[in-house]
């Protein structure tokens, strides 16, 4: 998993079946340091976040585990909102 | 499997239920000369593992969701062990 900030949301009409009612969200990677790292992605997400959240995300096809027996198409999800991290 | 150094701690409310009681730890993969190398990343941790320790990684989904104990949790990096030692060239 990796931390990221959401910056946007992603609205589209035409769409997989397996994609209709799932939120889709803009994220901005980050650091531990909370800098941003590497590109902006979208993923689906499972647990109600929103913009200007911290979250993390899974890559790979367990993202479309929480939706499960759907198979949702996805390759990146949302799947915890940070309350808080701490570093050394 | 990588090497990673423990570097923080995430504490989250709301999540998926496969993370409900696990602990979430920040890790930074490393080389074997200890130098940073990539992004951070977030793994369940499945040994105990604190930070600053020097922990073997995996990055994979299934991998990750045994390490958890749990089929189909929506994970992708877990912690599996704590390192003693590394017997390694970095140039061999």
């Amino acid at each position: 998993m990796q931390l990221a900030k959401v910056i946007g949301d992603v609205v589209t009409t035409r769409k997989d079946e397996n994609l209709v009612s799932v939120t889709l969200l803009v994220l901005q990677p980050i650091g531990a340091d909370g800098t941003p790292v590497g590109r902006t992605l979208v993923a689906v997400d499972a647990v109600g976040a929103g913009v200007g959240e911290t979250v993390f995300f899974v890559r790979g096809k367990e993202a479309s585990y929480p939706f499960h027996p759907t198979e949702v198409p996805t390759d990146a999800g949302i799947v915890g909102i940070v309350d808080h991290w701490s570093t050394d | 499997m990588q090497i990673a150094r423990v570097v923080g701690t995430v504490v989250s409310t709301q999540k998926h239920r496969a993370f409900e009681g696990g602990k979430l730890l920040l890790v930074q993969p490393v080389t074997l000369d200890d130098q940073p190398r990539g992004a951070t990343l977030l793994a369940v941790d499945s040994v105990g593992a604190g930070v600053h320790e020097k922990v073997l990684i995996v990055l994979e989904g299934r991998a990750a969701g045994e390490a958890l104990g749990r089929k189909g949790a929506p994970v992708d990096a877990a912690v599996i062990g704590i390192i003693d030692r590394v017997d390694a060239e970095p140039s061999a």
